[in-house]
């Protein structure tokens, strides 16, 4: 059994036991792009999980591999240039990375289903909406052409396309960004997933339409009972949404917490900086506290901990050791030596000491 | 209050829609400036928010003179700058610069950064005689925070924000005094777009520059801004102090662009009032008639169809056009205490 550190009581416990398989746990994912340019290690060692009826947010910058643990959870990946070294994708704790063929298949749509980043890449520009959400129906249920017919507008009506019936013959060119990306999830729903990943649902939308969308997300996932994960970097919406938050980094995870913890106070300075980086609409100032220097080029990731380059309160053993991914209590998890410091004394925010002190900790 | 550098008034931008392979006929116009007027102060930063294809591109288009406008004025420094030719237009084109958006596809991919930041120079000889160019490229690249050693790489060989801040460099070879920055973060990561942010606000306090500040995220607007005006559907709807506009908008889409800015504070969630707007943002090509909004404001009445209401102050000190204009706090975006 593995213990934890109680920051209230001061002191390791033992962890509680997991009593149920959750929905979807992805663990310790290991995956690299070999191209002419280099092994690019894109993942190294994910873990999260999702259970149904929650919403988990994966958070990152740009390339931090988001959207490729997801493509290694749908079965999709690019392979090669892709190899996937090893870990789990354990769905209601059948590992699909080992399954079949044709169970994989099978589980994409009816288990797992996924919006893309990019809707009408996703969209097939010569078919119908409405075609190719019948399509699915037609081959995966069994529904005649009918049948069928009226399931996608109902699916249609269900994201609140208005003229469902007229709108099931319209091309994806003739939709407007925000009805692109409502077909889209409509596409992904047809065959009642009981997981919903959705990539960057909302990133090239206005704020109004992605109001909308997320709204929409949020009354389907209740409504079904459905786990999803939600792709995103943008900081607001998932303080909006999300049940809990997993932050990437170079292919890692280096934090793992309940959104109103993380929020509250961050236990990786990764997550830390990006919170005061972050230009607010209800907090105006000067000079906004920007992270020094670029995320890591995957094919020459640092030594020891991966964002020890920009990390202000990086020590001479960042250097060197990597960092586990330490459980903290309340079903946390950080990436940072000085995890559990940082939790005990709280978020800077609250402090106007310890930022400093991380800082002059850095230079010693 | 600084005086204005740049006064703009009923600026208008149509383009045509045409069809017909052989014999192109017009079949109607884009709309896409259509009224715009505000003033630009010397040192300040203009905001302009709105949604997507609100026509901020147009604008910033036609006023660095890509475009030439429909209709309208805009005097720089006084000067009618659409009437501007010869030694006068070059001045001018000296003087109003732009950042672009796409910091991936902004640059030449051939020229190396020293001859992307140099160009300029080029076609302004005057303003760095040859000998001097190589050092002032330097010193520029200094200035934005790049490694001056670097001036013989290409675009590729440079992050998202690198290339953003050579596109800035270029902007300011010429010594500007107004840039225009389209969207100059929208493409940028967060960690990324705040040092790119606090590169812009920097620049403006030592080189005295005067900003029009095009975005559709409206953190990112306020935190640089004195003044933001609101636009919708080729109109500026709303335009006022930043405080006036995010403590107390009059007009219902501002209010609602507002209410649907996610606070990145899972504290505030349900707290806060948030106004859904239904429907998508009308075509450009047909507005509607009397006030654009009104197909998707909740406040709509029967002379919102038939008299458009004029850009005037009703109520909050700062001009809305809105019929029905009242200041409301949208909770959220002006956060009670922290
Ligand atoms: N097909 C591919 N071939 C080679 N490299 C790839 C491929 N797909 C992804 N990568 C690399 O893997 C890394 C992670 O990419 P990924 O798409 O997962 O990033 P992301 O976190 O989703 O970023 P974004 O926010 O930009 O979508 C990147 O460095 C990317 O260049
Ligand atoms: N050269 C052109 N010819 C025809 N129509 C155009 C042209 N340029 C822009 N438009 C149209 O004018 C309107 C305003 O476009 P503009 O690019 O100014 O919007 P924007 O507010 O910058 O949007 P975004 O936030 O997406 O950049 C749009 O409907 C656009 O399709
Ligand atoms: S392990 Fe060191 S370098 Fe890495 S995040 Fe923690 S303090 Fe920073
Ligand atoms: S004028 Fe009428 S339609 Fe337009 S914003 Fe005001 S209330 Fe709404
Ligand atoms: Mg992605
Ligand atoms: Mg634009």
């Amino acid at each position: 059994m593995s213990t934890v550190y109680d920051g209230e009581r001061g002191e390791f416990v033992a962890e509680p036991a997991a009593d149920t398989v959750p929905l979807l746990a992805v663990k310790d994912l290991r995956v690299e792009f070999r191209t002419n340019d280099g092994v690019a290690k894109v993942l190294n060692g994910v873990s999260y999980h999702v259970d149904a009826g929650e919403t988990l947010a994966v958070l990152g910058e740009s390339g931090s591999g988001k959207s490729v643990t997801a493509q290694t959870i749908m079965g999709i990946l690019d392979m090669p240039p892709a190899v996937v070294l090893g870990g789990e994708v354990l769905f209601h704790g059948e590992d699909l990375l080992s399954a079949k063929p044709a169970r994989r298949m099978q589980v994409r749509g009816e288990g797992i289903a996924m919006i893309f980043q990019d809707a009408l890449s996703a969209l097939n520009p010569v078919f119908t909406v409405g075609f190719q959400i019948a399509e699915q129906l037609r081959v995966r249920r069994g529904l005649s052409r009918a049948e069928a017919r009226k399931g996608a507008i109902d699916l249609l009506d269900l994201v609140r396309i208005p003229h469902a019936k007229q709108r099931v013959r319209s091309y994806p060119h003739e939709f407007s960004g925000g009805m692109r990306q409502r077909a889209m999830i409509a596409m992904s729903l047809a065959l009642d997933p009981e997981l919903l990943i959705a990539d960057e649902p909302t990133t090239a939308l206005d704020v109004t339409v992605q109001a909308q969308i997320m709204d929409l997300l949020r009354d389907i996932q209740r409504e079904r009972d459905m786990g999803l994960i939600l792709i995103t970097h943008d900081l607001g919406v998932v303080a909006e949404v999300a049940d809990r938050i997993a932050v990437m980094y170079a292919g890692r995870i280096v934090e793992q917490a309940d959104v109103y913890a993380l929020f509250r106070g961050p236990a990786h300075p990764y997550t830390e900086a990006l919170l005061q980086s972050l230009p607010r609409l209800d907090l105006k100032g000067q000079d906004l506290k920007a992270i020094k220097g670029l995320p890591p080029s995957l094919t020459r990731i640092p030594p020891g901990c991966p964002f020890h380059p920009r990390c202000p309160r990086a020590v001479d053993r960042c250097h060197q050791e990597v960092p586990d991914f330490h459980p903290l209590p309340g079903d946390r998890h950080s990436a940072c030596h000085f995890a559990h410091e940082m939790l005990v004394s709280g978020y800077p925010g609250s402090n106007p000491d310890k930022h400093s002190r991380g800082l002059s900790r850095g230079d010693a | 209050m600084n005086e204005p550098i740049l006064q703009v008034r009923d600026l208008v931008k149509h383009f045509p829609v045409r069809v017909g392979v052989l014999f192109k006929r017009t079949i109607g116009h884009v709309k896409a400036v259509d009224g715009v007027s505000f003033d630009l102060r010397k040192g300040e930063t203009l905001g302009i928010v709105g949604e997507s294809g609100c026509g901020k591109s147009t604008l910033a288009q036609v006023l660095i003179r890509l475009e030439p406008p429909t209709g309208g004025t805009a005097l720089f420094e006084g000067r009618d700058m659409f009437a501007l030719r010869g030694n006068d237009l070059r001045r001018l084109r000296r003087d109003v610069q732009i950042v672009l958006q796409d910091p991936y596809t902004s640059l030449n991919p051939r020229m190396t950064v020293g001859d992307i930041i140099g160009e300029p120079f080029e076609i302004h000889p005057e303003v760095a005689p040859k000998g001097s160019r190589e050092g002032k490229v330097r010193d520029l690249l200094d200035v934005v925070g790049l490694n001056p050693e670097h001036i013989n790489r290409y675009p590729h060989q440079f992050s998202g924000g690198q290339r953003q801040r050579i596109g800035i460099a270029r902007a300011l070879a010429l010594r500007p005094k107004v840039v225009i920055c389209d969207e100059p973060v929208s493409a940028l990561d967060v960690s990324i777009q705040a040092q790119v942010m606090n590169l812009l606000g920097e620049l403006q306090r030592d080189l005295g520059l005067s900003y029009v500040f095009i975005a559709h995220d409206l953190s990112v607007v306020r935190h640089l801004s004195d003044r933001v005006a609101v636009m919708y559907l080729g109109k500026v709807v709303e335009i006022g102090t930043a405080d006036e506009i995010y403590g107390q908008p009059s007009h219902p889409y501002t209010q609602a662009l507002l209410s649907a800015v996610p606070v990145p504070d899972p504290a505030l969630r349900g707290r806060r009032e948030v106004i859904r707007l239904t429907g998508d943002v009308p075509s450009p090509v047909d507005p509607p008639s009397g006030c654009r909004f009104r197909t998707r404001c909740w406040k709509a009445q029967d002379v919102c169809a038939e008299e458009e209401p004029e850009l005037i102050t009703r109520v909050a000190g700062h001009p809305s056009a809105c019929h029905f204009a009242e200041a409301h706090v949208v909770v959220g975006a002006e956060r009670e205490n922290s």
